[in-house]
């Protein structure tokens, strides 16, 4: 699509997006947010660009192939969940640190799982995007 | 101890992931997954060792007490089941490495269905059956079966081909269906007891005022696990869609989806699902009678391969839940057995099928012939399998019939045998057509005569015949060593049969 409106936007909103997905995904261990949505803004944010510029400049900005991002997702989550098992608790057992960051809050297995989930619905759906444009 | 539990859902996981980030090389892949498989073997005998000398292992996920939290439990019979299919997924890595060649032109795997990811989804399949078998609390059963069956709707329709699609689209509609029976049953259930822990729901049901409705329920989840399992007048799917994969997806589906379904059964209908027996497991049984019957008769029509091995599935199905609607422990034990011998012997009919399929150029029994000629070590391994199926002694198939008829003949149920043993001849009736037209009859010359025939042992089809010789050695072995083999069974049976042990060690609390 050739659009000076929307590709000029987008220059500024990609960035725009992608802070505030991270705010989402922080903002979801208390209150509505979470990495799922935060993981679909990110990843909307490259679908608005990838409209405006074609999927080969979108590639071009985009630091690595989805597939990484899916697999890291993964191991985090993955990761997440098998900490328990490192301090003798069951498996998936929740663990909190003691310090409390200033944004973050303490760091923990479920923060960790979020962000998990990010990495792997930010892969998938810019995965998705990407051969969604190409076939067309 | 704790980690053992949980080893054989999370390995896969692991697994997948090393095969997904090895996404471009293939050989890697390969590699990677063969080793992989070998330890998940090793997960596998070391969960039921621990089981068969420990007791009921019991995990509880995120540290919350049991009717709360989720269960994982590993009794003996889903240790056995785990077992089972870490050994399928051993012969299916083995056998996959040379299915998938690409210097065979009648290679029964393209290329680009590895590079779509074949191994990951195999392994995260796994993971989702694996955790059906291992999990305490029914929605959390709900949850694998879901893991299990969207890798599995990718893994049939990789390739896209038209008759894939088709078959897909079955596939995906029935399983759907019997999805929304599953949490129907289990919103029910839910709204009846306040919990779905298994051994907690065990407990609570018999407090349940309304009997009535707890049989309702036991229908939902009948009719759900039914079509899962593919028993009468449920099983229209299979042979829709299990033959058009190539053929190592096919065995693996053969050998262990609809066997999920059965142990499902099993669960449910000796620990939750007891209060209305003379109900429900009449039903069953003569549910039992008709997949037999109607599975078999759908076999005597078909000729090609992959589908008359397709109608067995079901026919064979019947036997296992005809264990579980006699309902006596001997019955249980053989209706386990009766699936420990039936998924490695249909996986391997399978795999076998493939390998004429390669060796002979077609599924279709009529177009090839004379493959006792030039592969007799292939009948060899043809007909150990095919007549472990049909029932011919001292082969597997043999004593898990026999376990499964002399429980009904306790039981006076002389109906029921007399269908049992007919299916059983009909069975050899249609494995000998397999026999007469693949192997005996002279070979109608299309498909191999002037090409150079490659061995059975060269290069390129060395590890589809490992594989096979794998899988038929422990046909072998269940059917000269039964002893072992009927013991653990037997062991699993009388835990379900007994279930107060179960219910104590997972609301126990002991970990």
């Amino acid at each position: 699509m050739n659009s000076v409106i929307l590709s000029t936007a987008t220059r500024v909103l990609l960035p725009i997006l992608l802070l505030f997905s991270v705010f989402i995904l922080i903002r979801g261990h208390q209150e509505p947010g979470g990495g799922f949505v935060g993981g679909l803004i990110a990843s909307m944010a490259f679908a608005l660009y990838t409209i405006a510029h074609g999927v080969a400049h979108a590639r071009q900005i985009f630091p690595l192939s989805p597939t990484v991002f899916i697999i890291t997702g993964l191991s985090f989550a993955l990761f997440s969940g098998l900490m328990g098992l490192f301090v003798g608790l069951p498996a998936f057992t929740g663990l909190w640190g003691a310090y409390e960051f200033p944004v973050l809050g303490p760091l923990s297995t479920p923060l960790l799982f979020d962000i998990g989930v990010y990495l792997v619905v930010f892969g998938a759906s810019t995965s998705i995007i990407f051969t969604l444009k190409l076939k067309e | 101890m704790n980690a053992i539990v949980i080893a054989p859902i999370v390995f896969p996981l692991i697994l997948g992931l090393i095969t997904l980030s090895l996404w471009q090389n293939r050989r890697l892949q390969e590699i990677a997954n063969l080793i992989g498989s070998f330890i998940f073997l090793l997960i596998g005998v070391l969960l039921l060792y621990q089981v068969l000398n420990e007791g009921i292992l019991v995990t509880q996920a995120g540290n919350w007490a049991a009717p709360f939290g989720i269960s994982i439990v590993a009794d003996t019979f889903s240790s056995i089941m785990v077992l089972i299919t870490v050994v399928m997924a051993f012969a299916i890595a083995i056998y996959s490495i040379s299915s998938m060649r690409k210097s065979r032109h009648i290679c029964d795997m393209t290329n680009k269905r590895q590079q779509f990811g074949y191994y990951p989804l195999l392994n995260i399949m796994y993971m989702g059956i694996n955790g059906a078998f291992l999990t305490g609390d029914l929605f959390n059963m709900y949850v694998w079966f879901e893991v299990m069956l969207i890798s599995s709707f990718i893994l049939l329709s990789l390739d896209g081909t038209k008759l894939q699609l088709e078959g897909t689209f079955k596939y995906v509609t029935i399983n759907l269906i019997s999805s929304a029976f599953f949490l129907i049953g289990v919103g029910f259930l839910y709204g009846l007891t306040g919990t779905l822990n298994m051994a907690d729901l065990a407990v609570k049901i018999h407090e349940v005022e309304n009997q009535a409705m707890v049989t309702v329920v036991a229908m939902f989840f009948l009719i759900c696990f039914g079509i899962k399992a593919a028993v009468f007048p449920l099983f229209f799917w299979l042979p829709a869609s299990y033959h058009t994969p190539p053929i190592s997806i096919s065995a693996i589906f053969a050998g262990m989806l609809t066997k999920v379904g059965v142990y499902s059964l099993i669960r449910v209908f000796t620990l939750i699902f007891i209060g209305d027996i003379g109900y429900t497991h009449t039903l069953i049984l003569w549910i039992s009678g008709f997949t037999m019957f109607v599975g078999v008769l759908g076999a005597a029509s078909q000729y090609d391969m992959r589908r008359i091995l397709s109608f067995h599935i079901i026919s064979q199905i019947g036997y296992m839940i005809m264990g579980l609607a006699l309902y006596t422990p001997l019955a249980i034990a053989g209706a386990i057995f009766y699936i420990m011998h039936h998924i490695i012997v249909k996986a391997n009919l399978f795999l076998v099928s493939g390998l004429v399929k390669r060796l002979g150029g077609s599924y279709d029994v009529r177009k090839v012939g004379g493959l006792v000629n030039t592969y007799p070590f292939l009948g060899v391994m043809f007909l150990i399998p095919a007549l472990s199926l049909a029932g011919i002694p001292p082969l597997s198939g043999f004593w898990s019939k026999l376990f499964v008829v002399k429980a009904a003949l306790d039981l006076h149920s002389y109906f029921i045998v007399f269908v049992a043993l007919l299916v059983g001849l009909l069975t050899l009736y249609s494995m000998t057509k397999i026999w007469n037209e693949a192997f005996w009859k002279n070979d109608p010359g299309k498909c191999s005569s002037e090409k150079q025939i490659p061995g059975l042992f060269a290069r390129q089809n060395v590890f589809m015949s490992v594989a096979i010789i794998m899988l038929a050695t422990i046909t072998l072995a269940i059917g000269f060593y039964p002893e072992p083999f009927f013991q653990v069974a037997d062991r699993a049976a009388t835990e379900l049969m007994n279930p107060q042990n179960y219910i104590n060690t997972v609301l126990g609390g002991v970990q």
